[in-house]
């Protein structure tokens, strides 16, 4: 098996080398053959890799424990599900995840374009193909993923605890499917450059691809959050760690590509700096995959220094420097066709967006990289923190936030007061009465930003509201149809126009969640023991007994122990009451590893919290809990004195007598409480922005109307000619 | 009055650009001022100012773990060396925090122990589960 799937990375490389070589015969008149050539063997690297993949994922459900990387990160005793995704949380796994999506991507639109764009795809296909060629070198020489082991160990290391919750199955797939969906339109923007075709035409062929990669890397991102709130015990999204930043500086650049480039299709204007933003996102991407791998920033997510630095680093040199020399020799071809008439127009406020949007991947970068920028510049290396993050981006979100309200209704070129005072005149009430019911209603005072932050959202929905009811209204004065019914067609007429406003709508519920749970969180760090209560904010938390249980892990991750508590919350002024049960897994350590003998080694491996929430819409309350573990010290050495020797069904009946004897003794145990206000709407609103994201992506009938209309002119034409 | 398009982009070209250029020099100016200089145990036993902070990085001394009520008690020594400084910390131990593993913590160091501030441990993955050499032993 293993043979085979050498095999075919090495096939693989070989037909992403010829697609590099063939497509650019194939550029001179007369050699189109050899284009569909390497289309084609575009297709079969697809293949290849799938077929790779699809063998390394029967191993790790089988547990051939004779690969290198299954004993590494799965084993027997791993839940199914879990091993299925031990594959990506391997160096060599990951990488080829990264190559399989791209040459999905790369096949995906050769096909969509096989009969368009004659000029820029070959130079596209080489592109994608020597990215696919990079990868797969790696992959074959330096990283496989099918080495074998000379002597398969008995049993595997198991998937790294931490990873085990369901966001994990998906985040790093969708995180890469963002990375390298970028691929696609940085080929053509490099395809267009190369042939001087630097219309819009190439936006046109790969927006589509743009706006899935965004996509899928924001959902990538959110998981990402879901995961460190519902798994970490710290309670919290979003850390400033240099692997988030990682994900979210290509995310803020391809948002502001989306929105840059139709300036481009509108008004020719804005060429130069699409290309750049492509290329930028594009490498950020190359960045964010390499940071993740190298160590060299000091994170959570950092496994391990890697040997793929110099290499990574040269490829992404290579990428910069060769993008940077064509845009300059192509700096003719890139004039703008128009000028901006107006500050008050939608082209200057989408060129305020994306400045804003750039300086904060420029402050995410700066703080990313500070570590070794200090290094550079005096000689120690420091690092900057959460607040300093904190300083720079909420203020550059309050007025993205405002932009979002402003640039989907302003209009084209030169924005009359009239055209002013219709668009904004209902949202701005809007948003002084949102004020003003703050202000008279809630302590949203106490934290500027936040009261800034709320108002800007009322101003939001308020424009998205308005102009879906505007439509609505126009549509039934015309169709006469029932309002739902217009509504719906409105929008699924406008796909790419409704989908946008529905992102923004959502984004802006997102930024209410971020703005109410961060200002208005009430945390707790308390010691208790049965029976004890905290309060925290409007709550009082007992802890009414503590939980164990042997072989009966409820959230299926596989863990031998776990150890938690029954929380009784009740509302302080009489309202709700409900039951909390946080809880921690305990993996055991790896045999005769730790000093704490046959027994002591369930408890001294790798341990996980376990958090248990109350979601709400207005708020959650989140619990995590520490067990104290020192009552446990002496029944395990008298174990391990008495019982060492016997056989293993009667060490389970020992192991689960000592489990119990921590829900009898009841030691005190910690606990973290948190009181966050709203802090769900970041995932609807998430979800909000998704839904929009979809419906903007959807094909659709337009594409096909487009082609009736155009037969129908024609036809128009010719009998108008003839009379 | 109608202003020469021409000197209008000009003005505009030139206020954006300094704009830019005065966020990006605050930017390095409070990130210069506001950030937390990377220490080892070694270099802090030998000399720290206790009026900064520093973001030490070092191993958990084997053994040296203890719980005192909230607060959490471990040592930290140096990667390759057994200089070790004491430190106190309260707030959440990440799940892979464990003697012998690689920390990094931020803190004042107050009477030769680092005061670490609240939450700010951070344990690196460990490695079991990166080192490919872990696993062939």
């Amino acid at each position: 098996m293993a043979a085979v799937g050498s095999a075919c990375l090495f096939v693989a490389l070989l037909s992403a080398l010829f697609a590099v070589g063939a497509s650019l015969y194939g550029v001179r008149p007369g050699r189109r053959r050899w284009i569909d050539s390497s289309r084609r063997a575009i297709y079969a690297l697809a293949a290849l890799v799938l077929v790779a993949f699809g063998l390394l994922e029967a191993a790790y459900v089988t547990s051939d424990l004779s690969f290198e990387i299954v004993t590494q990160s799965s084993s027997t005793d791993t839940p199914t599900f879990y091993k299925l995704t031990g594959l990506w949380s391997t160096q060599e796994g990951s990488l080829l995840l990264w190559v399989m999506l791209l040459s999905i991507f790369s096949s995906a639109v050769l096909f969509a374009t096989r009969r368009r764009l004659r000029e820029i795809v070959p130079y596209a296909t080489a592109v994608l193909g020597a990215i696919a060629a990079f990868f797969l070198t790696l992959s074959v020489f330096a990283e496989s993923p099918f080495t074998l082991l000379a002597a398969p160990p008995a049993e595997g290391n198991g998937l790294n605890p931490l990873l085990r919750h369901p966001a994990m199955m998906i985040h790093p797939p969708m995180l890469y499917s963002g990375y390298v969906g970028f691929a696609i339109p940085f080929a053509f923007a490099v395809g267009a450059l190369v042939t001087g075709r630097t219309g819009a035409d190439w936006i046109r062929a790969t927006r589509r691809f743009a706006l899935v990669a965004w996509t899928f890397l924001g959902l990538g991102v959110m998981l990402g959050a879901l995961w460190s709130y519902s798994e970490l015990g710290w309670g919290g999204y979003w850390a400033w760690d240099p692997v988030e930043n990682a994900s979210i500086m290509p995310w803020l650049t391809g948002t502001a590509f989306l929105h840059s480039v139709m300036v481009q299709e509108k008004r020719g204007m804005l060429k130069v700096w699409n290309v750049s933003l492509i290329v930028a996102t594009f490498v950020l991407a190359l960045l964010g995959t390499f940071l993740v791998r190298s160590g060299i920033l000091s994170s959570i997510h950092a496994f391990g220094a890697s040997t793929l630095g110099p290499p990574f680093l040269a490829f992404i040199a290579l990428v910069l420097v060769g993008s940077v020399a064509l845009v300059l020799a192509r700096l003719p071809v890139l004039r703008s066709e128009a000028q901006l008439d107006s500050l008050a127009s939608r082209e200057a406020v989408f060129v305020l967006n994306n400045l804003v949007l750039v300086g904060l991947c420029f402050v995410v970068f700066w703080g990313t990289f500070f570590p070794l920028i200090s290094e550079a510049v005096t000689g120690t290396e420091s690092s900057v923190g959460p607040p300093w993050f904190n300083g720079y981006v909420t203020p550059l979100a309050l007025v993205l936030v405002l932009l979002a309200g402003i640039g989907p209704v302003v209009a084209w070129r030169r924005a009359t007061p009239a055209n002013l005072r219709r668009a904004f005149a209902v949202p701005t009430a809007v948003a002084a009465a949102t004020l003003a019911a703050l202000l008279l209603l809630t302590p949203a005072a106490e934290s500027a930003p936040s009261l800034i932050m709320f108002t800007l959202v009322g101003f939001v929905l308020a424009v998205v509201a308005q102009e879906l009811w505007r439509g609505t209204a126009a549509r039934r004065t015309m169709t006469r149809e029932p309002a739902p019914l217009a509504l719906a067609r409105l929008v699924a007429r406008n796909r790419r126009r409704y989908g946008g406003y529905i992102v923004h709508a959502g984004m802006a519920l997102l930024f209410l969640g971020v703005a109410a749970s961060s200002a208005f969180v009430d945390q707790r760090d308390t010691r208790l023991v049965p029976g004890q209560t905290a309060t925290v904010g409007d709550y009082a938390v007992t802890y009414r007994a503590p939980t164990a249980r042997f072989l009966d892990d409820r959230s299926g991750t596989g863990a031998p122990v776990t150890f938690g508590a029954v929380l009784d919350v009740r509302r302080r002024d009489g309202g709700e009451s409900f039951r909390l049960r946080p809880s921690r897994n305990y993996y055991a350590a790896s045999e005769g590893g730790g000093p704490m003998g046959t027994f002591g080694r369930f408890f001294q491996g790798e341990s996980t919290t376990e958090v248990d929430v109350r979601w709400g819409l207005r708020r959650d309350l989140w619990t995590a809990v520490q067990p104290d573990l020192r009552a446990l010290i002496g029944p395990i050495r008298e174990a391990n004195r008495r019982f060492s020797g016997v056989p293993v069904e009667a060490q389970a009946l020992i192991l689960a007598a000592i489990v119990e004897r921590y829900r009898r003794e009841a030691p005190p145990a910690t606990f973290r409480t948190l009181v966050s206000p709203m802090i769900a709407w970041i995932w609807i609103g998430g979800s909000v922005a998704l839904l929009g994201a979809l419906l903007a992506l959807w094909p659709t009938a337009g594409a096909r109307s487009q082609r009736v209309t155009s037969l129908y002119a024609a036809r128009l034409g010719r009998e108008l000619s003839r009379a | 009055m109608s202003v020469d398009p021409a000197r209008k982009r000009k003005t505009r070209a030139v206020t954006l650009l300094t704009v830019a250029l005065l966020l990006a020099g605050a930017l390095v100016y409070t990130s210069f001022s506001a950030a937390t200089e990377a220490a080892t145990p070694s270099q802090l036993v030998a000399s720290a100012d206790p009026e900064r902070s520093y973001e030490l990085t070092g191993k958990v001394v084997d053994g040296s773990v203890r719980r005192e009520g909230e607060r959490l008690r471990f040592s930290v020594r140096d990667r390759g060396g057994r200089t070790a400084i004491p430190v106190a910390y309260a707030g959440v131990v990440p799940d892979p925090f464990r003697e012998g593993r690689e920390v990094i913590v931020k803190g004042r160091v107050a009477h030769g122990t680092l005061v670490a501030e609240r939450d700010s441990l951070v344990t690196k993955c460990p490695s079991k589960f990166t080192e490919k050499e872990a696993a062939r032993a």
